[in-house]
């Protein structure tokens, strides 16, 4: 499976990404620049965490102007696997793939700690290999990842099962404690917590190699169904 | 035609004497723009003048050392990736006290902007940040409300730019005194890595090549910052204001990524950031190490401002901007990298031969100096000095503690000893995945991807020890922070130093200043920590009061990347033993302690005593045990005593100690001096532990055994301390943000 | 030609920044002080355009790009 990392300027976990995919989980990985239009055949495209343009107008508003995000947007329209983290997850939603925003933490703060966090649904290519009710150890790293969005939207959410992940311990205020959510055709997922922070040991927990596993094993499930 | 007075020169903060200099170095009287680029290169804070004689005593080299002072950061060889090539490792550290006091964000913020860019301006990507912070108490009824100001904008400008710019800052110390109130300390120790063949120097060489400017326009920001850094605060300071800079971390990230992807161009010739001086220093230190000369035309300096003079442009500190030098004919390669990064880039100026730097404005020169003279030829003081200033006995009180657990629950809620999560959770600690250790540990550790090594980095000082004894301070300083890298396994190979002290023009302040530079320069050649670089600030006084003399000491260590060492103890059941026994003290060596500080809330005697000899071996002996994985946890006794090191390795996972003494030692000191040389360790395998302490010749004293939930410490079987964990760390974990929540519920 | 821009949270939406300026302003010895909402300001130079053309034109920048339509509101003022 073939990884592409967008880098933003201001993107600075796009290295990160990379090397989890590449050196901990084995798969192919490649940087995808802001003001190109190729995703050069990438099976998943990242958007990585960091401050895209400073973060300057709002989390994510800017990155989305830019030319890869128009090729981004085609792709997930055809059903290419598009992940957000964190700062990926704030241009995900600024450019209308997902639903609702993110806001300032409820304590002002920016937060850097580990968190628990569940699946909340199984029906997912990024969640489909952990298993149900399994505590997953991943560290959190934002001033603005209170997610927020109207009741109504909330709503149809649940309804949906378009929650991705849920916090077990709300740590920034977002509404219903959503971590992560998908969009409708459930190939599009952003997470405010960074799984690829957690693909290793030496890291202090490797539990978020099961969203990149999820992602492979669609990947792979895909591949064979189409054959 | 010179409009010079003597007022002039006074303004500028240079001498009658020091002017005579400038006119027999011009063979004429300078014109104001000269004056004011004497001024900041000849500045305290540009030119070390007070302490250059002194620093000259500190070792500077090792095997490993490839760089050592007089560059922008110091570097060290820490070995080869499996394709044979050398990785080396730049580090630093600087402070930015005086704008932290001013305006906190901007100032912490500016602060770690400028070492970052130290560091990558030789090349190195920058992997790690540690901060050591002092502030004024929290609670002080007058200053405790600004106290605690200071410290959130700190603390908020460290992260935003930390941050933002994609570096982990993965740990450090803060430290809470009056004598801070005034003067906040605010030092930052940047670490970078890259290859060996990859190293870049801030030299003008290559006459005829191109001087390229990079990175944000410049604007009136800080202008005299330099010179405001080499003076005490007085009431008029305080309205200086618009001399802090503002700092863009954004712009930053992309002058790292592009000045990174231009010099593998190898199109670059030289580099330098633009610091504190900007413009003046960047061109006369770069011309002057390459012994070229340089010329530039300030009409092509970007500029934020309409209507700025040639004096204002020289002197500008406008953050983000870099000076180099490319190869002539292949200037476009760097131009188009800086462009790909919508960086503007500018060509101002040509590298000369003729020793001189040449400032034009649009055409017409406005200053020509000779360039090795100003940057070399700053005077230097040999300022008197006589007895370190002192003003406490040398005997305290009787020390009676009606209740030592209570006592333990005051160390829990104090300022210097609480859990500092409320800081470093406001840092992103993580990002670049390389932090094996971050915050909360004795030393961090980072591995480095491109080899099988990692990096590990401590921080430390002490200025109640230093200011009780300053030669003898900076070496328990030097002692502690090997012996924390030694806890977590690593081999201590090179330091960095930050020398925070009062005015040097006092003789009782010199003093202290000197006699902290031998004994630092002792224990870095004994532990074998050259001092690759580092920075000295001065002045750090405000309306006659000065600081506690406040040495900071940075040291690296190398290690085999693997699974660390904390200095939690993990499972319940295992041996504790106390690698270099009991130690000595008596009531004299208990006045810089935190016992005193928080407990009797008094200052007098010495600090501990140091057994440099010693000390080195029951380092071998815990780091052997460490890197054998005899041991579960390794945590060395310092501030707060033994009691305080129990506690401390009870915390993260609830389990504590019941630990029995055989000691003749008053209670009060047997819990909490703070003697030197002495390290907790947990362990499955006391034999192998006694074995290897034998063979380094340090007593391994079995204290007791590790217990879930409690913490009891017995001598002769007499209870002394006897607490639930819970209470103890309920105490610990909040005492520092129900003090800052003060300010929102006042 | 000077067009303003303020951009603030919905009213719906929870503004922690102004909730924590209400306080400190509260604790300063202002209990009349009872709600602070904060926001953005822009202040964007225009040339070769008429009233008209401007203020079509900002609204839509307003809408697009300076403001989250999902948080946040905006007014624009044009003098000049």
């Amino acid at each position: 499976m073939k990884f592409g990392v967008v880098v933003f300027p201001g993107s600075n976990c796009d290295h990160d990404a990379w090397y989890a995919a590449s050196a901990n989980l084995g798969h192919q990985a490649e940087f995808l620049w802001h003001s190109d239009s190729s995703l050069k055949s990438s099976d998943c495209v990242i958007l990585p965490g960091g401050f895209s343009y400073g973060d300057y107008l709002r989390c994510g508003a800017i990155a989305k102007f830019s030319p890869v995000m128009a090729s981004v947007k085609k792709f997930a329209a055809e059903g290419g696997y598009v992940m957000g983290i964190c700062n990926g997850f704030q241009i995900l939603t600024e450019c209308g793939l997902l639903p609702g925003a993110l806001v300032r933490n409820r304590g002002l703060k920016f937060i850097c700690k580990e968190v628990l966090l569940t699946a909340a649904t199984a029906n997912s290519p990024y969640t489909c290999a952990i298993p149900t009710g399994a505590e997953l150890r991943i560290p959190i790293a934002h001033g603005e990842g209170c997610y927020v969005a109207d009741d109504a939207t909330l709503d149809m959410l649940e309804a949906d099962d378009r929650v991705a992940f849920r916090y077990v311990e709300n740590p920034n205020g977002s509404l219903r404690d959503i971590a992560g959510v998908l969009n409708e055709g459930r190939n599009v997922m952003g997470m405010m917590p960074h799984p690829e922070r957690a693909t290793e040991p030496l890291m202090g927990s490797s539990d978020g190699r099961m969203v990149f596993e999820s992602l492979i094993q669609s990947y792979a499930s895909q591949l064979s169904a189409a054959k | 035609m010179s409009q010079i007075t003597p007022e002039i020169v006074q303004a500028h903060q240079l001498t009658p004497g020091e002017y005579e200099h400038i006119v027999s170095i011009l063979g004429r009287e300078p014109n104001i723009t000269e004056l004011g680029i004497f001024s900041v290169m000849w500045s305290e804070h540009c030119s070390y003048k007070s302490s250059r004689i002194h620093l000259k005593k500190l070792p500077t080299r090792s095997k490993l050392v490839v760089c050592g002072p007089g560059e922008n950061a110091g570097i060290i060889d820490i070995g080869k990736d499996p394709e044979g090539n050398d990785y080396c490792i730049a580090f630093k550290i600087e402070s930015h006290n005086h704008p932290s006091f001013i305006e906190p964000f901007q100032g912490a913020a500016t602060g770690v902007g400028g070492i970052l860019r130290d560091i990558f301006t030789m090349g190195a990507r920058p992997v790690a940040v540690m901060d050591a912070l002092r502030f004024g108490p929290l609670d002080d009824p007058q200053t405790g409300a600004r106290n605690r100001r200071i410290i959130d904008g700190v603390v908020a400008g460290i992260a935003h730019y930390g941050n933002c710019f994609g570096v982990p800052t993965v740990g450090g110390e803060t430290v809470f005194e009056p004598s801070y109130a005034g003067n906040p300390l605010v030092n930052v120790f940047a670490l970078g890595v890259f290859r060996k063949d990859q190293i870049f120097y801030g030299k003008a060489t290559g006459e005829g090549n191109p001087v390229i400017y990079v990175g944000s326009k410049t604007g009136k920001d800080g202008i005299h910052g330099a010179s405001m850094a080499s003076a005490e605060f007085t009431e008029e300071s305080k309205q200086k204001r618009p001399n802090v800079q503002v700092g863009d971390p954004f712009m930053e990230k992309l002058l790292l990524e592009a000045c990174l992807e231009a010099m593998q161009t190898g199109a670059i010739a030289g580099i330098q950031d633009m610091g504190a001086a900007g413009l003046t220093c960047s061109t006369c230190e770069m011309s002057s190490r390459a012994g070229t000369g340089i010329e530039i035309d300030l009409a092509h300096v970007p500029q934020r401002e309409q209507g700025m003079t040639p004096y204002e442009i020289m002197l500008s500190e406008s953050q983000e901007r870099m000076l180099l030098v490319a190869h002539k004919g292949r200037e476009n390669e760097v131009l188009d990298v800086f462009k790909k990064w919508g960086l503007d880039a500018r060509i101002v100026g040509t590298v000369k031969s003729d020793g001189i730097m040449r400032v034009l404005n649009h055409g017409e020169i406005v200053a020509e100096i000779p360039s090795r003279p100003l940057a070399d030829e700053a005077p230097i003081y040999d300022r008197p000095h006589t007895k370190p200033l002192r003003k406490v006995p040398m005997e305290g009180p009787a020390l009676r503690s009606e209740n030592l657990t209570a006592d333990l629950f005051t160390l829990a809620r104090s300022e210097d000893l609480c859990s500092k999560r409320w800081i470093w959770e406001q840092y992103d600690y993580m990002v670049r995945t390389n932090t094996v250790a971050g915050p909360g540990g004795d030393a961090a550790i980072i591995r480095i991807k491109e080899i099988g090594s990692s990096v590990a980095m401590a921080l430390d000082g002490n200025g109640r020890y230093t200011y009780l004894d300053p030669r003898e301070g900076a070496k328990l300083m030097v002692a502690e922070c090997c012996r924390n890298l030694s806890c977590v396994g690593a081999e201590p190979v090179a330091a960095t130093n930050n020398l925070n002290f009062g005015n040097p023009e006092r003789p009782e302040i010199m003093a202290q200043l000197v006699e902290a530079i031998e004994g630092m320069a002792d224990a870095c050649a004994f532990f074998e920590t050259p001092i690759t670089g580092g920075n000295v600030s001065l002045y750090n006084e405000t309306l006659g009061e000065g600081i506690f003399p406040s040495p900071v000491m940075g040291i690296v260590g190398v290690m085999k990347t693997e699974m660390p060492v904390g200095i939690a103890f993990n499972e319940a059941g295992r041996d504790i033993y106390l690698i270099g026994g009991i130690g000595e003290a008596d009531g004299v060596r208990m006045g810089g302690t935190q016992y005193a500080k928080q407990v009797i809330k008094d200052i007098w005697g010495l600090p501990p005593a140091l057994d440099m000899v010693f000390e080195k071996q029951v380092q071998l002996a815990v780091r052997e045990m460490v890197t054998s994985r005899t041991v579960e946890s390794a945590h060395d006794v310092s501030d707060g005593g033994l009691a305080w090191a129990l506690a401390e390795a009870s915390f993260d996972n609830l389990i504590g100690a019941s630990v029995d003494v055989d000691s003749d030692l008053a209670p009060e000191l047997l819990l909490y001096h703070e003697g030197p040389s002495r390290v907790v360790v947990s362990t499955a395998d006391g034999k192998t532990v006694e074995t290897m302490a034998a063979k380094y010749g340090v007593p391994a004293l079995k204290i007791g055994v590790t217990e879930a939930g409690r913490l009891k410490i017995s001598n002769k079987g007499i209870t002394l301390v006897d607490t639930p964990l819970a209470t103890l760390r309920e105490s610990w974990a909040t005492a520092l943000e129900s003090k800052l929540e003060a300010e929102v519920h006042a | 030609m000077t067009a303003q821009i303020f951009v603030t949270l919905k009213k719906t939406v929870l503004d922690p920044q102004g909730q924590t300026i209400q306080r400190a302003l509260n604790s300063m010895g202002h209990p009349e002080v009872a709600s602070v909402r904060q926001g953005k300001y822009f202040e964007i130079e225009l040339t070769g355009v008429d009233k008209a053309t401007a203020e079509a034109t900002m609204a839509k920048l307003a809408e697009d790009v300076l403001s989250n339509p999902v948080i946040e509101e905006f007014r624009i003022e044009i003098t000049g």
